[in-house]
């Protein structure tokens, strides 16, 4: 059987990341990674600008063969895992084949979780989660004069936009009574909304598709006020779920994700996970949270490299915390930390329906920042990451920081630098 | 090179010199994006005048958390000048960068609409000659780590020095740069006490290394660099002897040895004091300073002592008035000067005597925190109260550091608790020695070079 120290599942961000603190610690202990995708590691992030054209598709890679060869990595390309046999250190292979290893990280993230609405699984359908998916999304967009969007997250969004822009007529259902819910309130919702509107797309919020069926366009979807939609392109955008079907049978602990500790261990010994599939402590509570994005993938798989390395340097996780950055139509809307107004806290607000730029910010009892959401308000979102994780004690400055976050954001944060 | 890469260029900020002008603001605008708009410059200066000034500037991060967040492989840390590039073609404007930055380092440029961030203009940074104030300095001696780097380490690997010594600091450099053809001679001090002289029957260095006593280190070491010749080796023969032996007990035969001009390289680390034996004075010791010897208090017959009451020895002057080969001071927190001068001294010893005076802060002895030396040896510096020069027998004598505008000599007594009890009239005594050490090695430098 096919041995290694440290087995890595997945090539993305939580796994890169993750690789990177390994090497940092034990620059030769046998290391490898696989992965289900058949290309080198990219970032699901990247895909609606693989989607718009904007990102040539071997462009996107974020590490080269050379660099797993530097840091004496194995890559296996195309390897799914599909069993984990914590209890004897193995990890079953599709083929049926299995690798042993001392520590293995589980850094799968996510899929496109398909909602159970008849007649879905007999229409085709896009999803947007790898290269293979945006490729192909690329090609349709190009021929589709009536597209529709189940969901108004950041995915569909993104996607919605560059239908837009290649010139199909595009309507979004989202269930919620908002765009982008969760992410920015109603607010912000607001003038993302507008900017789609005026550009010709059609949005259907608080609706909720009941039934499909084929089409000689498409597809014909059924909405629950009894309205058709006619769609030549449909894009299935409503959310995503953790890649852990692998741990059936397996006795490591997952509720909506697998639940891993400050250090990111799982409830078994020897196995690791960081990343989209991972449900970790959240800032704000000490519940375990899902916390889906990006930066957090990199941070958890920083600790959990550090951990199975047994790097001294580690330092525990302070908790997820919640950070989006959304551009459309030449706009940006960030949002830094919790939206959630704590006890004995406050919520300030500004708002300049002229320019569109608004700024919310949230403080709590002791002003301390909370959370910070901006339209066209520039501020920097990694230092208020750290004004919210530090704890830094706002109250001389409030004013002055609302008015202009950019500069007292930074003027706050310079005098921790040295 | 590891996944790090090797030592690099970097803008160095000094706070307390900026008075919040703006004109690198300015002038890196005006580089990078053709107008004199300060909000787009990349490198932005915060705070206020009441508060002090911060540099918000990409630094260049060696384990950069901008690069892992970008989901499109646009940022890149270029290993070869230590930049992080930013890649126009790849960037989607996602913003996501300026998230994972904790120093405000890239961040959006309203005017583009896409993230900016500093790329050191190239290795040429606008705005550093901007600064009226120098504030913003480019050090670029990141060259000598990088090539040092290269050289063989002759130290053992694990030694018995303090935590935070400056004298294991200037024993690597120093052995990695005269190399493997060297005999080296440690008489009773820091050095050996730290392990150069080995133990067990092996010594620390990789190369041979003898120990002499305090008193014969420069003849025993001439002794042998003549042996050496009779036979046809071209070795370098160097001391490396501390202050105490060299100019209490050892001076004889050291300059003994710079009269007859002997072909040696003597290279005295001084931390102003013997401090391998348990901080006692010495010549070198300046004024007013404690050490184990020139106690603080009631003192004996209740005459209240104070430090120590004469002023220090200034040997490297002696020296020159040998009229040796090369005479030079040096300091750690001027590594491109101590190399420079490294490298002359050992050309020098070639001909004849050559004699090296590097000033070691002591962080046990001088009770600085042990992260601090560095910050001592520059104040030192920057107050006039040490002074960097060299002298041969053809140019003279010369400063190649010289400070036009020194800081008040407190500046560096308060950066150590050797100093702590000094009574205003000894801070005065101090800072009027200084002035007069000042004006006396101008007035050799002005001799010298006519
Ligand atoms: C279209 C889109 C836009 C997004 N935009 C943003 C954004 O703007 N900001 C933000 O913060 N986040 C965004 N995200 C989310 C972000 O991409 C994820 O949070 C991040 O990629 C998570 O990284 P990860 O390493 O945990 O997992 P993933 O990126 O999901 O990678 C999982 C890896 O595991 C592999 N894998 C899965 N199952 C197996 C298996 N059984 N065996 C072997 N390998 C397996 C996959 O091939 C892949 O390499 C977006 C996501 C999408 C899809
Ligand atoms: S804005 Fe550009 S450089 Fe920054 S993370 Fe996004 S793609 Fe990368």
């Amino acid at each position: 059987m096919e041995q290694t120290k440290y087995l890595v599942v997945g090539s993305s961000h939580a796994a890169l990341e993750a690789v990177t603190a390994i090497r940092m610690h034990d620059p030769d202990g046998s290391l490898t990674l696989l992965t289900r995708d058949p290309h080198l590691p990219y970032s699901p992030t990247v895909l609606p600008y693989v989607v718009s054209g904007r990102s040539a598709p071997d462009a996107i890679f974020l590490r080269d063969e050379k660099f797993f060869a530097r840091q004496k990595v194995q890559l296996k390309r195309g390897t799914a895992l599909k069993a984990l046999h914590a209890e004897r250190n193995a990890a079953e292979l599709a083929d049926g084949s299995e690798i042993a290893y001392e520590k293995i990280l589980l850094a799968t993230g996510a899929a496109p979780a398909i909602p159970p609405i008849p007649g879905l699984d007999q229409v085709s359908y896009h999803v947007l989660r790898t290269l293979d998916d945006a490729t192909k999304l690329n090609a349709a967009i190009k021929n589709s004069k009536q597209a529709v969007v189940l969901g108004a997250g950041l995915v569909g969004m993104h996607a919605a936009e560059n239908l837009v822009k290649a010139g199909a007529s595009v309507t979004i259902v989202e269930m919620a009574k908002q765009l982008t819910d969760g992410y920015f309130d109603a607010i912000a919702a607001g003038l993302i909304e507008k900017a789609f509107t005026d550009n010709g797309a059609r949005i259907l919020t608080g609706s909720r598709v009941v039934k499909l069926a084929p089409s000689s366009t498409g597809a014909t979807l059924t909405l629950e006020n009894g309205t058709t939609l006619e769609a030549d392109l449909l894009l299935v955008a409503t959310g995503v779920k953790p890649n852990m079907e692998y741990l059936a049978g397996s006795r490591v602990e997952h509720d909506r994700g697998i639940l891993v500790s400050d250090t990111m261990q799982t409830s078994v010994a020897n196995v690791w996970s960081a990343g989209d599939c991972a449900q970790a402590k959240g800032f704000y509570t000490d519940a375990k949270i899902m916390n889906a994005i990006l930066p957090d993938a990199t941070e958890q798989g920083r600790i959990a490299g550090m951990a199975m390395a047994e790097d001294p340097g580690l330092k525990k996780y302070p908790g997820g915390v919640p950070l989006n950055t959304y551009h459309f139509f030449g706009r940006h809307a960030i949002s830094v930390g919790s939206s959630k107004v704590p006890e004995g806290g406050e919520m300030v607000t500004r708002f300049d329906e002229a320019t569109g730029r608004y700024l919310k910010a949230i403080f709590s009892a002791d002003n301390r920042l909370t959370g910070i959401y901006g339209v066209n308000e520039f501020f920097d979102g990694g230092v208020m990451c750290q004004l919210i994780l530090r704890r830094i004690d706002l109250s001389p400055v409030k004013e002055r920081f609302l008015a202009n976050p950019l500069a007292v954001g930074r003027e706050l944060m310079s005098k921790t630098w040295r | 090179m590891g996944m790090f890469g090797g030592a690099y260029n970097t803008i160095a900020f000094d706070a307390n010199k900026c008075d919040g002008c703006g004109d690198c603001m300015t002038a890196c605008a005006t580089a990078k994006t053709g107008t004199v708009d300060q909000s787009r410059s990349r490198i932005q200066i915060v705070g206020s005048e009441a508060e002090g000034f911060e540099l918000a500037l990409c630094r260049q991060c060696a384990d950069p958390k901008c690069v892992t967040v970008c989901p499109a492989a646009a940022l890149t840390k270029n290993y070869a000048n230590g930049v992080i590039d930013w890649n126009a073609d790849k960037c989607v404007d996602c913003l996501l960068c300026t998230v994972g930055c904790a120093y405000a380092g890239i961040a959006l440029d309203a005017g583009t609409g896409h993230v900016a961030k500093c790329d050191t203009c190239d290795g040429a940074p606008a705005c550093v000659p901007a600064c009226p104030h120098d504030a913003l300095t480019y050090v670029t001696t990141s060259r000598i780590y990088n090539e040092v780097g290269d050289w063989e380490d002759l130290f053992a690997p694990g030694l018995a020095g303090c935590q935070g010594c400056n004298t294991e600091l200037l024993m690597r450099h120093t052995l990695r740069r005269v190399g493997p053809e060297t005999v080296l001679a440690t008489p009773p001090g820091c050095v050996p006490g730290m392990g150069s002289v080995g133990f067990n029957g092996t010594t620390g260095t990789k190369i041979p290394v003898f120990h002499p006593l305090l008193t014969n280190t420069a003849a025993m070491l001439a002794g042998v660099k003549r042996q050496y010749k009779r036979v046809g080796r071209d070795v370098t023969a160097l001391a490396i002897a501390g202050d105490g032996g060299a100019s209490d007990v050892g001076f004889q035969s050291l300059s003994g040895a710079a009269e007859r001009n002997e072909q040696i390289l003597f290279m005295v680390v001084d931390n102003e004091g013997y401090m391998n034996t348990g901080m006692q004075r010495s010549s070198c010791t300046p004024y007013g300073a404690w050490t184990s010897t020139t106690p603080i208090g009631k003192g004996p017959g209740n005459i209240p002592s104070q430090g120590k009451t004469q002023d220090a020895k200034n040997l490297p002057l002696i020296m020159v008035n040998h009229r040796c080969e090369y005479v030079a001071t040096a300091s750690t927190a001027y590594m491109e000067d101590l190399y420079d001068k490294l490298d002359k001294a050992i050309q020098a010893s070639k001909r004849g005597f050559a004699y090296l005076h590097v000033y070691s802060p002591c962080t046990t002895g001088w009770r600085f925190p042990t992260d601090q030396n560095m910050e001592v040896a520059r104040k030192a510096v920057e107050t006039n109260f040490v002074m960097l020069w060299e002298y041969n027998p053809t140019d003279g004598l010369h400063f190649t550091k010289p400070v036009d505008d020194p800081l008040p000599v407190t500046e560096y007594l308060k950066a150590m608790g050797r100093f702590r009890h000094l009574s205003p009239d000894q801070i005065s005594h101090i800072q009027g020695k200084v002035v007069e050490n000042l004006a006396f090695v101008k007035q050799m430098a002005h001799r010298e070079a006519v």
